[in-house]
């Protein structure tokens, strides 16, 4: 290990140039070779513990956990931030992640004190303002679906999906119905709903999609049966499509006995345009995260409230607010409530903040007009590039997204996955690829509706430039890519044969076998 | 609407390209009936300033917690996170970022995950932890899933000692579930947790400090459970405690829950927060959530990428360790750069200055008449018995301007025994002003 001008060391892989060669990108060692023990960028007064009252628990080995003063801090993760894509820096074309603006206003109101610095369980008489603000945001969430309930508490999409078919199962065990083990699931879902429907003991049912890439209703009816609880459907559903037979599915659906479980990740298609509960859904996640713009923040928080029929309202979990002469009160215990509790606490306030303060700046007009464009955009990508790309369903306008897949690669050599690290050196992340599973080669576009058509325009442009030079037969280009971003591509075989997730001082390692 | 680009001159010209009549007509698979067919009832866009001014009106209708003495805990703390920490979470390549799905351009978020497992290993004294969960309640439910699926046995049981909160989501994700033991919440003890174990025990769940603030015997514990072929969870709602308290991989825990609010992020009003979760090696491919692993660049450069990912629903669907996705990045974030800009020498020292205040705290009240300080352990949280019902006593306090705890009957309501139970927490944010302010308003309620 050697040392550089500044201190650092430079051993162990941290390398002196990026694959980049960008003077402005310097690859960044980790914290645990920056730092040690002794550094801190933190001052706290002195203290001595003349006694404890640790009875016996007291800590005896050293944690080997290393500091960094605030500058050492400062600069290395500002350096790590620079290696990563951001919606603030560039387009962000992830089908079926509502990559979208995040305005600086919601952050700024989900830091004043009133929301930030109150706690889940002090008195609820302290924190009417925050009871108020659930209120508000779930007065939206029904108004803008038409449902009769709103369960905010779920921290994710996933969550929500757990909460709406534990509501849906309880709904069923109320009635005597506990036979329906069965959830009939379309191949085009997410991933998440057949791990959820399998989490709480159903078996799933795949329902084969139509050649136009809808559910067909007459498919729905052959799969129900006595033993059917519901049906997961997406909608608009994951090939960008809204399903033509909503209506009938959910009819079909109810006239079975079962619940219509509606994936609400693509609300963003249709909010103040459609309303899911005109539809005949019975519960919905919404990711606030997606469709009402909290920040991904690289991986999360999510928030998933779910809204629900009136079919399903009673089986709502606490907490719950609840109108009364004082003002606002807190449900969080309901003798005999059948679902009980899915998370600590009151869900996720800082989320909920964020989504209402999103809400009122759009008004009922800007969301649809907001969905309207993001419909807008994507068809517009789609008009632009359909002559050089492949449209698996021509047949209908998409809503929100555009579906590709890679027949218009066939027999170039390049794949998917290829042209998606191209775009990665043209300056674009790459689209949502190899999903959904129901198009060879998916690629699934999505721009929202913050993109400008100057960006779109120049993202057309770039696709439809790689596109001819694929076809052309320059797969170099494809193959190698790619070759400007931080890190050529990466290993995934090697990390997950011989799994290294966390660091090691050297001396603690085994001895390498190569 | 500023948020939106477009000018009606645009739409027009886009719409043009697609050779559509107008915007409806995009809209064609949509049944008539459901398109538009509705008046909302919701107010028009608005500017800045009055969306500002609407969302401050009802901030300004809650107690913050910096507003006057606080010992609220229970599950959340109120500690200090430095400047830095909230200036950095803002910058727009980490708060902006989607999951690092491209590794190529994610490096930043990945090294910022491995980094976050290091620690979280370090802390927890374990092998290997996953890039966070959604926060300690939910992972207390998956590391029970996950120890039956371990074991490949299925009861579990829960100390009494355990937050009810935890239980109750538990009790949701298990549902009906005859294996599933749930001792009974005794302020004093955790139940009779190591009789109930037997050759069909795949877990026992013990908090520590408990939802009372006792410490609890891990090792005994763990030696314990192990003698059956069963696992040892370990939940932790204060992460700083580990500041000061042996590891509990040092103690032979097997799943170590955490919640990491501690760390890194404010009260929230309950969320976002963030799950940790560390285990043993041998147990990484029954672990849920997400995780980051070290490989190399086709140049040989290190770099990192999402790793065993064949655990997880995107790969596996329905037969997944579990249906989460979403982790929570940018708490994870915030905890991650707090911890480095503690070190070990801030940790500990943090860990100090909450328990030294916690004693003062303990030792203040035991001399007010009618409160009994039921702790003889505690790190910073510890439970008073005074002579009223609690919930009425806590109110008038709250309108005194002194948030002074959670009575324990708010967490469970009707059990017997709980009534006139307050749990108080100390923090480093706790001052002697506060602890005497406390003092004076308790003494003279209860006389």
């Amino acid at each position: 290990m050697s040392m550089n001008t500044q201190g650092r060391p430079t051993g162990i892989g941290t390398l002196g140039t990026s694959a980049s060669g960008s003077a402005l990108l310097p690859d960044e060692p980790l914290l645990f070779e920056i730092g040690d023990t002794e550094h801190s960028g933190v001052d706290l007064p002195e203290v001595t513990l003349s006694s404890d009252r640790l009875g016996g628990f007291g800590r005896k080995s050293k944690l080997d956990l290393a500091g960094l003063t605030e500058p050492e801090a400062m600069r290395h993760y500002v350096r790590l931030s620079r290696l990563n894509h951001s919606i603030d820096s560039g387009m962000y074309p992830l089908g079926s992640c509502t990559m979208k603006h995040n305005p600086r206003l919601n952050e700024k109101m989900a830091r004043l004190p009133g929301f930030s610095d109150i706690h889940p369980l002090q008195p609820v008489s302290t924190v009417q303002g925050a009871l108020e603000l659930m209120d508000q945001l779930s007065y939206w969430l029904m108004t803008l679906t038409n449902t009769a309930a709103v369960a905010l508490s779920p921290k994710a999409g996933a969550h929500g999906e757990l909460l709406g078919m534990m509501a849906i199962k309880a709904a069923q065990e109320a009635k005597g119905e506990a036979h329906r083990t069965i959830v009939l699931v379309p191949e085009s879902a997410h991933g998440t709903n057949p791990a959820t429907a399998a989490f709480l003991g159903y078996t799933v049912k795949p329902v084969p999609a139509k050649d136009d890439g809808t559910v067909d209703v007459e498919a729905v009816k052959a799969a129900l049966s006595p033993d059917v609880a519901a049906i997961m459907l997406t909608n608009p559903n994951t090939c960008g499509l809204f399903e033509l037979q909503v209506i009938e599915i959910a009819k079909a659906v109810h006239d079975a006995g079962a619940f219509f479980y509606c994936d609400g990740a693509n609300f963003n298609a249709i909010m103040g345009v459609v309303r899911p509960g005109d539809l005949g859904i019975d519960a919905m996640h919404i990711n606030l995260h997606k469709t009402f713009s909290t920040p991904h923040g690289g991986g999360g928080p999510g928030a998933g409230p779910v809204v629900l029929s009136e079919a399903l309202a009673p089986f709502a979990p606490v907490p719950f607010i609840k109108r009364v002469q004082e003002g606002l009160e807190l449900v969080e215990h309901v003798e005999g409530n059948a679902l009980g509790r899915v998370t600590a606490f009151h869900g996720q306030m800082g989320m909920y903040v964020r989504a209402l303060t999103y809400m009122l700046s759009h008004g009922a007009d800007g969301l649809a007009q907001a969905a309207e464009d993001a419909v807008l955009n994507a068809n517009y990508i789609k008009a632009r590039l359909q002559h050089l790309f492949s449209v698996p369903f021509p047949d209908y306008p998409t809503m929100h997204e555009a579906l590709f897949d890679d027949s218009f690669l066939k027999g170039t050599g390049v794949t998917t996955l290829d042209f998606a690290k191209a775009m990665i050196d043209e300056g674009f992340h790459p689209m949502t690829m190899y999903f959904p599973l129901v198009v060879h080669g998916a690629m699934l576009i999505e721009p929202t509706e913050s993109e400008s058509k100057q960006t779109l325009d120049r993202f057309c442009d770039v696709m439809a430039e790689l596109a001819t030079d694929a076809k052309a037969g320059n797969t170099d280009r494809f193959t190698a890519a790619p070759m400007k971003a931080p890190r050529r591509r990466l290993d995934e075989t090697r990390a997950a044969r011989q799994p290294i997730l966390k660091w090691e001082r050297l001396a603690n390692l085994p001895q390498a076998a190569e | 609407m500023r948020y939106l680009p477009h000018s009606d001159h645009e739409r027009a010209d886009m719409l043009g390209v697609i050779g559509a009549a107008n915007v409806d007509a995009l809209f064609s698979a949509v049944p008539k009936s459901a398109l538009k067919s509705f008046t909302l009832d919701l107010p028009a866009h608005s500017p800045e300033f009055l969306v500002e001014a609407h969302m401050r009106a009802l901030a300004g209708k809650n107690h913050a917690a910096g507003d006057g003495p606080f010992f609220v805990g229970a599950g959340a703390y109120r500690h200090h996170v430095p400047a830095t920490v909230d200036h950095l979470i803002q910058r727009s390549e980490w708060l902006t970022a989607y999951t690092p799905y491209q590794p190529e351009i994610s490096q930043g978020t990945l090294q910022m995950l491995f980094e976050f497992q290091t620690q979280v290993a370090k802390i927890t004294g374990m092998d290997v932890a996953n890039a966070s969960l959604y926060d300690g309640s939910t992972g207390t439910a998956e590391a029970v899933l996950m120890a039956r699926r371990i074991t490949r046995k299925n009861k579990v049981v829960l100390s009494g000692g355990l937050h009810p909160h935890y239980r109750d989501v538990v009790k949701a994700y298990l549902k009906d579930d005859a294996d599933l033991v749930c001792l009974s919440p005794s302020p004093e003890g955790q139940g009779d947790i190591l009789e109930q174990i037997d050759g069909n025990t795949a877990a026992i769940v013990i908090q520590t400090p408990d939802f009372y603030g006792h410490l609890r015997d891990l090792k005994a514990a763990a030696d314990a459970v192990h003698s059956q072929g069963g696992l040892l969870i370990v939940v932790i709602t204060e992460v700083v405690s580990l500041g000061l308290l042996e590891a509990p991989g040092a103690l032979g825990a097997d799943i170590v829950v955490a919640e990491g609010q501690s760390i890194g992020n404010a009260l929230n009003f309950g969320g976002p927060y963030l799950g940790l979760m560390a285990t043993k090696k041998d147990f990484i491919r029954q672990m849920p959530g997400r995780l980051c692993g070290e490989t190399i660049d086709a140049d040989g450069n290190r770099g990192f990428v999402l790793t065993l990912s064949t655990r997880e629903q995107h790969i596996r669907r329905e037969k997944a360790t579990s249906n989460i996705c979403t982790n929570s990045g940018l708490c994870a974030l915030a905890f991650s750069m707090h911890m480095a800009l503690l070190g070990e020498a801030g940790f500990t020292r943090l860990a100090k200055l909450n328990h030294a205040n916690a004693i003062k705290l303990a030792d203040a009240l035991a001399g007010v008449p009618g409160v009994e300080v039921l702790n003889e352990t505690f790190f910073n949280e510890m439970t008073i018995r005074v002579t009223q019902p609690a919930a009425g006593l806590v109110e008038r306090l709250a309108q005194r301007g002194i948030l002074a705890g959670v009575p324990a009957s708010r967490l469970l309501p009707g059990e017997a025994g709980v009534e006139n139970l307050i749990i108080l927490a100390a923090t480093e944010l706790t001052t002697d002003a506060d602890i005497a302010a406390l003092v004076t308003a308790l003494t003279e309620e209860l006389a």
